[in-house]
C-alpha cells in the first residue's frame, strides 16, 4: 500500500492550478492595470529597439499622434480621438446585451452598415424634400430599425432553427457589405464613390462638429449599463445567458429573449452606423466601420461586460492604436505596427485575467523527500 | 472455483472532498465469468469501476491483475493490463464510421483502414456481434453504438470488459442479443463485470453478484445460490431509524390528479408511460424509483417543462375548486393560471438557481416580474435573502455572494427556502438531501413537514428509501417510466420498495391502489 502512495506523489507535477472565487475587487482591477502598464512599456521598449529612439521619444510621438498640439491650442486631433473611441465605445456596448446572454453577435459590423447605409439614403433621397428635424428624425429612425433588422434575422433563426448564430452574423456582414458596393455603383457614377452630402448632416453643437457624438454615445453607454443592471429585461438577458434550463424553469420564453434583445443590439449598431454618415463622414463606403465592429468585440469582452468599463477599454485601444500608427508612420515601420501593438497589450490584459481567476500552488518540497 | 484471478481489489478506498464513495472495497473477478456489480444509486459501483479503468486514482489499496500489482492511474495504462471500460454514455465520434472510431487513437503499428476492417470483421464473427465497420455512427441505433464501443475495446485486445449499466438504453430484444454475446465473450474466457440495479438481468446473465452499499463492499454470492429478495436485502440494508416527525394528514383534498400520462425525451424513447396518481393536499407523497426511471421527466412535465404525449394533469384550485388541465402549458401560464406550485429540481445549480448569480438575484427569479415598472425592484429580493439566511440559518458571508460558493446544503437551503416563500399549494421537491449532511437534511425534511400541516401537497422525489419510509404518507413506486405500486408510508418496509424499483418492464402491470 505504501509503495502505491509514492509512485503517485512521483506523479504529482511541479506545479498545480487552484481556482480562486476570494479576490477582492481592488485586487483584480490592480493586476489588470500593472498588466495594462506592463503591455504599454512592452510596447514602448519593443518601439525603441526597432527604431533606436529614446523611450520619451516614443512616448511623445504617441502621445502626439492622439492627441496633437494641444499646446499650440490646437484641440482638432484630440476631439478626432474623442471621436473615434465614442464609436467604438457604441459598438461595444451594442454587441454586449447579446453577449451577456452568450449569443455571440459578430455582426456589428454589418449592422452598423446597414444602418449607416439607411442613413445616407435617407440623405440623398429625402436631403432637399423634408424639413430638417423632420429629415433628422426619419435619418435617425430609418437607421435604428436597418441596424435592427440586419441584427434580428440570426436571432429568428437561432430561435426557429438553433442556427449558429456567429457563422450567421459574420456571414450577415458580407452581405451588408456588398450592398453598400452595389448602392456605390449605382450613385457613384462610375467613381464608386459618393462626395460627402451637405443634407441631413448631425447638427454641430458648441463649434465643434464631434461633440454631439460624443454626448449621444455617453449617453447611451450610460443607458445600456442601467438596462443591464437594473431592468427587469436585462436581468432575463443573465439569467438567459447563464443557464437557458433555469429561464425555461423560472418561465423566461427563451425565444423572444433572443429576438428582443438582437433588435436592442442591432438598433444600438445601426446608430453607430449613424453617426458615422450623418455625424462624421457624411459619406459612405464599404470601409466606413472599418474593423471597429470587430473589435468592439474584444472591447466588450476587456470591460467584462460592463458599459462602464468599456468607457475606459476602448479609449485604451483606439490610443495604442493611433499612438503606435503614428511611431510606425514617423519611423517608417509597417503599417501594421500598430495593429501588433494593440496585439500585445491586449495579450497581457486578457492573459491577466489567468491570475486573477486561478492560483499557481507548486510542489511542496516536503513530498520531494519522500520520494 | 478453479477459475484464476483475473482482477483483485484489495482495501479500495476513494474519497471527493468529504464525500467517500468507496470504502476498503475488497472484491475479484475471475477469468472467464461474469460478474455482476450490484448497487443504489451512489452506492459507489461507477466509481470503483473508474479506478479500475484509470480514470481515477484510488487513494487507498491495491489493484492486482493476474495476481500482480498493477498501477493504472490512465485508461492507456489500463489498456496495457488488457481492461477495457465501456461507459454509459458512448464516447464516439459522430462523423466517423465504425471503424474509423475502432481505431482512433491507437499509436501502435501503421494506418491501415482496409486491413483494420478485416480484423474488426474477425471479431464480430467470432462473438456474433452484427455490425457494418462502414457505417458512420450518427445513423446508427444506440445499440449499434453500444456494439462500436464493445467492439472498440476488443480490439484494443481487452480480456476484461467492464459495463457500465449496458441495458439501461436498450429494448428487451436488443438485451437478449446483448445478453448472448456477453456469454459468448465469457466461454472465450474473457471476464466480464458489468454494472447494473436490474435484479431480473443479473440474475438471468450474471455467474456471481457483488454487493455495493453507500460506497461499501457488502459481500459476493454466486447467482445460483441465491434469490432476488436475498440480493434486496444485501442492496438496501437494515432499516436505520432517523425519528423524523410524521403527523396524519389532516383533512386531505385532491391537489392533482395525474391521468394516463406519457413523455418521449429528446432522444425518442419512451420515458414515462400509463402513469396515473393524485397528490393530495396535507400528505407527502414520495416518489422512489432507481434514478433515470422517469421521476425527472416526471416532475417536469408537471411544471410545463416536459412535453406531454398524451394523458391529462389536473389542479384543483383550493380557493375555487375550479379544475385546471397544465397540460401543454408553459411554466409562465401555470402560474398565470393561479396555480401555486413551487418545484425544487434535482439540477439546483442548473436549473433552480443561476450560479454566478448573487442571493438576493437568485431569490428575485420567480418574483422579479412583480410590479408596472420597467426596473427591477430589488428590496423585497433583498428582505426575502435575509430572512431565508436567518431563518435556516444559512452560512454566507453576505446576501451578494453569488450562490456558487455556498457549500452544498447551503444552496439547498436557499432554493427550498424560495419555493417555499412563495407560499405553494404544491410542492414539488427532488431530491432535497442528496449530498447534505445530517443537519442541513434534517433542516429540509422539517420545512417539508411544515408545509404539510399547512395544508399544502407535496411530492418528494428520493432515493434514500429510510428517509422515504420515515417522512411519506403514501409512497409511489416507479420503474422504467411506470408506476409499479402505490403504498401506504406507515407500514411500508424497504424491501418492499426494492422489489418494486427492481421490478422488470413486463410484469409491471399495475398494481395501482393509491
Amino acid at each position: 500500500m505504501a509503495e502505491i502512495k509514492d509512485k503517485k506523489h512521483k506523479r504529482e507535477p511541479l506545479f498545480h492550478l487552484v481556482k480562486r472565487d476570494d479576490m477582492k475587487w481592488w485586487a483584480a482591477w490592480l493586476i489588470r492595470i500593472a498588466a495594462i502598464l506592463i503591455g504599454f512599456f512592452l510596447v514602448c521598449f519593443i518601439s525603441m529597439a526597432l527604431t533606436k529612439e529614446s523611450l520619451s521619444s516614443i512616448i511623445e510621438t504617441m502621445y502626439r499622434g492622439v492627441f496633437g498640439r494641444i499646446e499650440m491650442g490646437s484641440t482638432k486631433m484630440m476631439w478626432r480621438y474623442f471621436q473615434k473611441t465614442a464609436i467604438l465605445l457604441c459598438l461595444s456596448i451594442a454587441v454586449t446585451p447579446a453577449f451577456k446572454m452568450k449569443f455571440w453577435n459578430c455582426g456589428a459590423e454589418g449592422q452598423a452598415l446597414a444602418g449607416g447605409l439607411a442613413a445616407m439614403i435617407c440623405m440623398i433621397e429625402l436631403g432637399n424634400v423634408l424639413p430638417y428635424p423632420l429629415l433628422l428624425l426619419v435619418i435617425v429612425l430609418s437607421s435604428i430599425v436597418a441596424g435592427a433588422v440586419w441584427g434580428v434575422i440570426p436571432a429568428i433563426f437561432k430561435a426557429q432553427y438553433n442556427t449558429n448564430e456567429t457563422l450567421f452574423t459574420l456571414m450577415m456582414n458580407y452581405v451588408a457589405t456588398q450592398i453598400v458596393k452595389y448602392y456605390l455603383y449605382i450613385k457613384g457614377g462610375g467613381s464608386n464613390k459618393i462626395n460627402p452630402v451637405a443634407e441631413g448632416n448631425l447638427p454641430v453643437i458648441a463649434n465643434n462638429e464631434y461633440m454631439l457624438n460624443v454626448i449621444i454615445v455617453l449617453v447611451l453607454t450610460l443607458l445600456v449599463f442601467i438596462y443591464l443592471k437594473y431592468s427587469k429585461h436585462g436581468y432575463e438577458i443573465s439569467v438567459v445567458g447563464e443557464s437557458q434550463n433555469t429561464a425555461r424553469y423560472i418561465g423566461i420564453n427563451v425565444k423572444k429573449v433572443f429576438i428582443r434583445t438582437m433588435i436592442l443590439s442591432g438598433a444600438l449598431c445601426g446608430i453607430a452606423g449613424m453617426l458615422l454618415v450623418a455625424g462624421t463622414d457624411h459619406s459612405i463606403d464599404t470601409n466606413t466601420v472599418g474593423g471597429q465592429g470587430f473589435t468592439a468585440i474584444m472591447v466588450s469582452w476587456l470591460g467584462q461586460f460592463n458599459p462602464l468599463v468599456m468607457i475606459i477599454m476602448s479609449a485604451l485601444v483606439v490610443f495604442l492604436n493611433l499612438g503606435s500608427a503614428k511611431v510606425a508612420d514617423s519611423c517608417y515601420l509597417n503599417s501594421s505596427y500598430a495593429d501588433i501593438a494593440v496585439g500585445i497589450v491586449i495579450l497581457l490584459v486578457v492573459g491577466c485575467e489567468f491570475f486573477i481567476r486561478y492560483q499557481i500552488k507548486f510542489r511542496s518540497t516536503k513530498k520531494e523527500v519522500h520520494v | 472455483m478453479a477459475k484464476s484471478a483475473a482482477i483483485e481489489l484489495k482495501n479500495i478506498t476513494k474519497t471527493f472532498g468529504k464525500v467517500v464513495a468507496n470504502k476498503n472495497v475488497s472484491l475479484t473477478a475471475y477469468r472467464g465469468e461474469i460478474l455482476s456489480i450490484l448497487g443504489e444509486n451512489g452506492s459507489g459501483k461507477t466509481t470503483l469501476m473508474n479506478m479500475i479503468s484509470g480514470i481515477y486514482f484510488p487513494d487507498e489499496g491495491q489493484i492486482l491483475v493476474d495476481g500482480q500489482e498493477a498501477v493504472i492511474a490512465s485508461p492507456k495504462d489500463a489498456f496495457k493490463y488488457k481492461i477495457g471500460m465501456i461507459h454509459q454514455h458512448f464516447k464516439l465520434v459522430d462523423v466517423f464510421t465504425a471503424a474509423e472510431n475502432i481505431v482512433l487513437g491507437i499509436e501502435e503499428g501503421k494506418y491501415n483502414l482496409k486491413e483494420s476492417i478485416s480484423k474488426i470483421r474477425e471479431i464480430c464473427d467470432k462473438y456474433g456481434f452484427d455490425l457494418d465497420p462502414e457505417k458512420k455512427i450518427y445513423t446508427m441505433s444506440v445499440s449499434e453504438k453500444q456494439t462500436v464501443e464493445i467492439v472498440k475495446v476488443l480490439y484494443r485486445g481487452a480480456d476484461i470488459l467492464i459495463l457500465d449499466e449496458p441495458t439501461a438504453v436498450l429494448t428487451p430484444q436488443e438485451i437478449q442479443k446483448l445478453f448472448a454475446v456477453l456469454r459468448r465473450m465469457r466461454e472465450a474466457g474473457k471476464s466480464i463485470i458489468i454494472i447494473t440495479h436490474k435484479l431480473n438481468e443479473v440474475m438471468e446473465l450474471s455467474d456471481r453478484v457483488a454487493v455495493l452499499r453507500k460506497g461499501e463492499y457488502i459481500g459476493s454470492v454466486n447467482t445460483a445460490e441465491t434469490s432476488e429478495s436475498q440480493l434486496t436485502e444485501m442492496m438496501v440494508g437494515e432499516k436505520i431509524s432517523l425519528n423524523i416527525n410524521r403527523s396524519e394528514p389532516k383533512d386531505p383534498k385532491d391537489r392533482l390528479i395525474v391521468e394516463n400520462l406519457e413523455c418521449v425525451n429528446r432522444m425518442g424513447v419512451k420515458v414515462l408511460s400509463n402513469v396515473s396518481f393524485t397528490a393530495k393536499s396535507g400528505e407527502i407523497l414520495g416518489i422512489a424509483g432507481i434514478a433515470g426511471s422517469g421521476q425527472r421527466e416526471l416532475l417536469e412535465a408537471i411544471a410545463g417543462l416536459q412535453k406531454i404525449n398524451s394523458g391529462d394533469i389536473n389542479y384543483i384550485n383550493p380557493k375555487t375548486d375550479v379544475v385546471e388541465n397544465l397540460k401543454d402549458k408553459t411554466p409562465r401560464q401555470i402560474r398565470d393560471l393561479g396555480v401555486r406550485l413551487s418545484f425544487v429540481p434535482e439540477d439546483r445549480l442548473g436549473m433552480g438557481l443561476v450560479a454566478n448569480m448573487d442571493i438576493t438575484d437568485n431569490m428575485m427569479l420567480r418574483s422579479y416580474k412583480k410590479g408596472k415598472s420597467f426596473l427591477l425592484q430589488r428590496k423585497e429580493p433583498k428582505n426575502l435573502a435575509e430572512k431565508i439566511i436567518e431563518d435556516l440559518s444559512v452560512v454566507t458571508p453576505g446576501v451578494s455572494t453569488p450562490v456558487r460558493q455556498l457549500s452544498g446544503g447551503n444552496i439547498q437551503k436557499i432554493l427550498v427556502g424560495r419555493e417555499i416563500a412563495a407560499s405553494p399549494k404544491l410542492l414539488m421537491v427532488a431530491y432535497p438531501v442528496r449530498g447534505l449532511d445530517i443537519n442541513s437534511s434534517y433542516t429540509i425534511f422539517n420545512l417539508l413537514n411544515e408545509q404539510k400541516e399547512r395544508g399544502v401537497a407535496v411530492i418528494f422525489v428520493g432515493e434514500d428509501l429510510d428517509a422515504l419510509i420515515e417522512l411519506c404518507d403514501r409512497i409511489m413506486v416507479i420503474g422504467s417510466g411506470r408506476i409499479t405500486g402505490i403504498v401506504d408510508g406507515r407500514t411500508a418496509t424497504k424491501e418492499e420498495l426494492g422489489v418494486l424499483m427492481t421490478k422488470s418492464v413486463n410484469e409491471s402491470e399495475v398494481s395501482n391502489n393509491g
